[in-house]
């Protein structure tokens, strides 16, 4: 089998990859990376979701050496240098933006592609932003609020639904 | 998925070569093509990557013309026309989701050409031209039924270029689980008239519908729609309409599109 390299979460890492190895299976298989979950496998969820070269993508619908040399930033990569979680991750924990926490690997690296972007989204903007990220338990109301914290902006006024 | 050779080629001449063997297959982004091989419906021998391939993925407009290279994404789409073609990158704007937007192309997209895809729609009513390797292709001519297009074996879309409208809009009545469009409605008026291409809704994929041509051409309002019909013969009937119903929303989106174009 082929070996390919990539620099993931700023370090550069190698394996092996058939031409039909998807990315998503790369990260979790060859590099031990498995926060980034494989939810549907047909990239409707959004569990896989990392960034390749600055842009969110679905890992599950990407093949590994596609990202050949490429940055990749997984859920690994979000925290902060110290280990303390990062201004998202923080503000999904404060406001209950997950349950099971399947879908939230992915719905974090949204929210991060999402504000960088768009530093200060409308509720409705997030909302349309996650059209690609699916959460089983229906969480999405305190995901919401959590991506609107993260930003800096109020939350009191997202009402109760 | 059955295992293949990924090419990665950095020329257009470079790619057509590898595309010469009978088992090969181009790949854009694989939102479609990916999915399409997990499930075994497809299994190429060998698949040619277009996004590495340079200048191909970039949008510019010049004297009236939008140009989209094959490889460009939904997303670059979606930026590269926001000034020149709002009505298409609105349209781009609206494809899967920002995820699927980032890896999907146009060319990918108008080489399957999925009956309920919504580029097909956009090119008709544009009246563009699709760029291969070896010739320019006119839209009219370009679209032949159901995920069938004029593209040789092995040819390859380089770039998409759409005449920009004085005025245009697209209207997309979503199939609420797919997203996909159960009927999307390309409305343009061009200084030579107008044109309306319609995608989701025919079993033989994207088409214009002529009779609301001619009579918007003559009074370009939602009003000179509404007294026309579409035969519901030869639309699509499955479980999210039945051909009737299709029919009814070629009409309606056609008088919406009309009136929100700009």
């Amino acid at each position: 089998m082929p070996k390919i390299s990539m620099k993931v979460n700023g370090k550069t890492m190698s394996g092996e990859a058939e031409g039909r190895t998807l990315l998503a299976q790369f990260l979790r298989e060859e590099l031990d990376l498995t926060g980034t979950h494989i939810g549907c496998d047909t990239s409707q969820c959004g569990a896989c979701v990392v960034h390749v070269d600055g842009v969110a993508v679905k890992s599950c619908t990407m093949f590994a050496a596609e990202a050949e040399g490429a940055e990749v930033t997984t859920i690994e990569g979000m925290a902060n240098e110290d280990g303390s979680l990062s201004v998202i991750q923080q503000a999904f924990q404060d406001h209950h933006g997950l349950q099971c926490g399947f879908c939230t690997p992915g719905m974090v690296m949204s929210a991060a592609a999402l504000l960088k972007d768009n530093p200060k989204p409308s509720e409705a903007e997030i909302r349309d932003y996650l059209e690609g990220n699916l959460c089983r338990c229906t969480g999405y109301h305190n995901i919401v609020k959590a991506i609107m914290a993260a930003s800096g902006q109020d939350v009191g006024a997202i009402a109760a639904e | 998925m059955y295992d293949f050779e990924l090419v990665k080629p950095s020329s257009v001449d470079e790619a057509v070569k590898a595309l010469a063997d009978e088992d090969a297959q181009a790949l854009g982004g694989g939102q479609t093509l990916i999915p399409t091989m997990k499930q075994r419906l497809a299994s190429p021998g060998r698949l040619v990557s277009t996004l590495g391939i340079s200048g191909m993925d970039g949008v510019s407009a010049e004297g009236g013309v939008l140009t989209a290279g094959g490889a460009a994404t939904h997303g670059a789409v979606e930026k590269g026309a926001a000034g020149s073609y709002p009505a298409l990158a609105a349209l781009a704007g609206n494809i899967g989701d920002p995820a699927v937007r980032n890896r999907g192309t146009i060319g990918g997209s108008l080489a399957n050409n999925d009956p309920a895809a919504c580029y097909p729609a956009a090119l008709l009513a544009s009246g563009g031209t699709v760029v291969t390797d070896k010739r320019e292709i006119d839209a009219d001519d370009y679209f032949q039924g159901m995920f069938t297009t004029a593209l040789d074996e092995g040819e390859l879309i380089t770039a998409v270029k759409f005449t920009i409208p004085e005025a245009a809009n697209y209207q997309k009545f979503e199939q609420p689980a797919s997203r996909f469009a159960l009927v999307g409605v390309f409305v343009a008026r061009h200084a030579g008239g107008v044109r309306v291409a319609v995608t989701g809704a025919s079993e033989d994929g994207v088409f214009r519908w002529t009779e609301a041509e001619e009579a918007l051409g003559k009074d370009f309002s939602a009003a000179a729609v509404s007294g026309l019909s579409v035969p519901a013969e030869g639309m699509i009937g499955d479980l999210h309409g039945t051909p009737e119903y299709r029919a009814h929303l070629v009409k309606v989106m056609t008088g919406r599109a009309v009136a929100a174009a700009s």
